[in-house]
């Protein structure tokens, strides 16, 4: 069996372009993963700030040996969007992380990566991407073990790859309306880019202020820190070929590691699933999805 | 498509076949239903259609001249697609006018088991570009997609001058704030996703709790959703509709406990060029479909024979009055 590959999915967060080139620059020489995933997935208007830095950061991952993966927007909704895909789509000089399905339509004929914001949640919806060149599937981050070793083992029979959303706060929502701008009082088109504030979303918590939620510009994300550390052994024996590690403000390159040594023996899974949530102890850790449960729950492996 | 001057086809909801009758007798040219298990959306205990139930209905809603749309618009769970699939050659076999899917494999296998049934694509694809319009179009020869209502008036014209498929828009109900088909929300809360079990927000985890000055507490799962004084009405907890902090600061962050209400747009929405107007509510009673249906008929024949809608009937019937064009207004974003 082959060994799983680390991936590092793509910033969702609006950071400064500065310390974005910075965490890639630290990724590119430290952090034990195979493949980066690179661009913007929320919001097109962010773009134009690190999109100078792209090609630099790009090369310095590339030097290093990892493999570069464009990330598509996950909800297009204008003609600016659409213009922005169908760009990215004609890039050849990189594998397309596909988050929409109007970008599958541009992909269609050459290898392609389907995101975690795609919904696959059958072997046929994984055939029909797969006719079209889908090379890799990173399932839905809500998907429950059993189905996940189900689509794995269709996909390795069809000889394509499975990657599985293992770290960081889950991806659960995407709405038109921007709610960082909404929370601030503006209006989406004149939202003053209030979501660079918030290098890790702004914490929603419920009425007796228990956090709950996270809010990303127009995406809600999990309060809680999915962490599958603990299950790296049934993910390999379900034939699962790539874990995903989301970044978020705190030190990736440490997370990498961790998972890295678990993968290679040094630690077990106990250990693992510690030591994650050790690194930021005021953030729950979840794997409720993975175990057929409430997302938000964590059961000790 | 380019907009014509033909009547906007009405499409209502009908969680039952004493509803499907009353939507059928008040005006629907279609009535949308679903069967009773996780295929549909509206996958609530009580509700939906049996198979031998939904053929009668069918064989109503044709006699008296309507169309039914049979919603298969769940994500077929992987090793169990075969209840989905079944339930497409069912509901071919009594006589669907058009089968509501979401999911890419199942568009496959009806445009490929089934190439002469008419396909509409669910909102819950959250099909919100002409380029992922016509991807299902060119697969699958979608001839209608229900828009998400992520979009803006504008936009949608403009999507109707690039694809060459039909339109349908929501118009009353409730008002998803999230995008369709992509939310989670609901089983990061309590285990139950609207994706794969059709279920949101589902009641057998709600609870109420009141405390000695009379405050009602909603909760669904583990979660505080919202809170109300004595006098004020306690509205279901549904995740997006409900009450949070952020920096301490209470307010509704998504959205207000408030349903969609378009009528007034009637004739904007018909100049972008969207063919058929869509009702929500497959969970609402008898008595509330008739209602509905019937003012939006009356409304819509007024707008087509050049009178002016009487709008205060339907305001009357959104949640606790209050109402929102939604996203069809680009200042709701």
């Amino acid at each position: 069996m082959d060994a799983m590959k680390l991936t590092l999915g793509p910033v969702l967060f609006n950071w400064p372009p500065g310390v974005w080139r910075d965490f890639y620059f630290r990724i590119a020489d430290e952090a034990p993963v195979e493949t980066v995933y690179l661009g913007e997935v929320i919001c097109s208007k962010r773009l134009p700030f690190f999109e100078t830095h792209l090609p630099d950061v790009a090369e310095r991952l590339a030097a290093a040996g990892k493999t570069v993966v464009l990330s598509s927007l996950a909800l297009v909704m204008n003609k600016r969007d659409a213009r922005l895909v169908r760009d990215l789509a004609a890039d050849e000089n990189f594998m397309v992380e596909a988050n929409d399905v109007s970008s599958v339509a541009h992909l269609a004929g050459r290898p392609h990566v389907i995101g975690p914001l795609m919904n696959v949640y059958n072997e046929d919806t994984m055939d029909v991407l797969a006719a079209d060149g889908a090379v890799r599937f990173c399932l839905p981050p809500e998907l429950p073990a059993s189905r996940i070793e189900i689509l794995a083992e269709h996909a390795r029979r069809r000889g394509v790859e499975t990657e599985v959303f293992a770290y960081g706060r889950a991806p659960l929502a995407l709405s038109a309306r921007c709610y960082h701008a909404r929370i601030h009082g503006l209006a989406k088109d004149n939202c003053q880019f209030v979501c660079s504030r918030d290098p890790d979303g702004v914490s929603v918590t419920t009425l007796d202020e228990q956090p709950f939620m996270t809010v990303n510009g127009i995406q809600t994300l999990s309060h809680s820190l999915v962490n599958l550390a603990g299950d790296l052994r049934a993910l390999r024996q379900m034939n699962v070929t790539h874990l995903r590690l989301s970044p978020r403000a705190g030190d990736m390159v440490a997370v990498a590691q961790t998972f890295r040594d678990t993968l290679d023996g040094v630690l077990c899974a106990n250990e693992a699933f510690s030591r994650i949530v050790e690194m930021t102890p005021e953030i729950p850790p979840a794997n409720g999805f993975f175990r057929e449960s409430c997302g938000h729950n964590a059961v000790k492996p | 498509m380019t907009p014509d001057t033909a009547l906007p086809e009405l499409i209502c909801p009908a969680g039952t076949p004493a509803s499907l009758r009353s939507a059928v007798d008040a005006g629907a040219d279609a009535v949308y239903c679903g069967f009773a298990n996780e295929t549909n959306a509206r996958n609530f205990p009580g509700l939906n259609f049996g198979k031998e139930e939904l053929a009668e209905s069918i064989q109503h809603a044709h006699n008296k001249g309507a169309k039914v749309l049979v919603a298969i618009n769940t994500f077929p769970q992987a090793g169990r697609t075969c209840l989905w699939k079944s339930s497409v050659d069912d509901a071919v076999e009594i006589g669907a006018d058009a089968l509501i899917v979401a999911d890419i494999g199942l568009a496959a296998y009806v445009h490929r088991t089934h190439p002469d049934m008419r396909l509409h694509l669910s909102v819950q694809a959250s099909a919100s570009s002409p380029d992922t319009i016509n991807y299902y179009r060119q697969r699958f020869d979608i001839k209608r997609v229900v828009l998400p209502r992520v979009l803006t008036l504008p936009e949608i014209a403009a999507i109707n001058k690039e694809i060459d498929c039909e339109t349908e828009v929501f118009v009353f109900g409730g008002l998803c704030v999230m995008a369709e088909g992509r939310c989670s929300l609901s089983s990061y809360a309590t285990g139950k996703s609207p994706n794969m079990s059709g279920v949101c927000s589902p009641a057998s985890h709600v609870r109420y709790e009141q405390n000695a000055v009379g405050d009602m507490t909603s909760r669904l799962g583990d979660f505080v959703i919202n809170r109300f004084s004595k006098d004020e009405p306690a509205g279901y907890p549904t995740i997006c509709k409900g009450r949070y902090k952020v920096d301490g600061k209470a307010a509704y962050i998504f959205e207000e406990p408030t349903s969609l209400n378009a009528v007034q747009m009637l004739p904007d929405l018909l100049k972008a060029g969207v063919t058929a107007l869509k009702i929500e509510g497959r969970q609402r009673s008898r008595a509330y479909v008739a209602e509905v249906v019937s003012a939006f008929r009356e409304a819509i024949d007024d707008h087509m024979g050049g009178r002016t809608p009487d709008l205060q009937r339907l305001i009357a019937l959104t949640e606790g009055g209050r109402q929102t064009a939604g996203a069809y207004r680009k200042t709701w974003r």
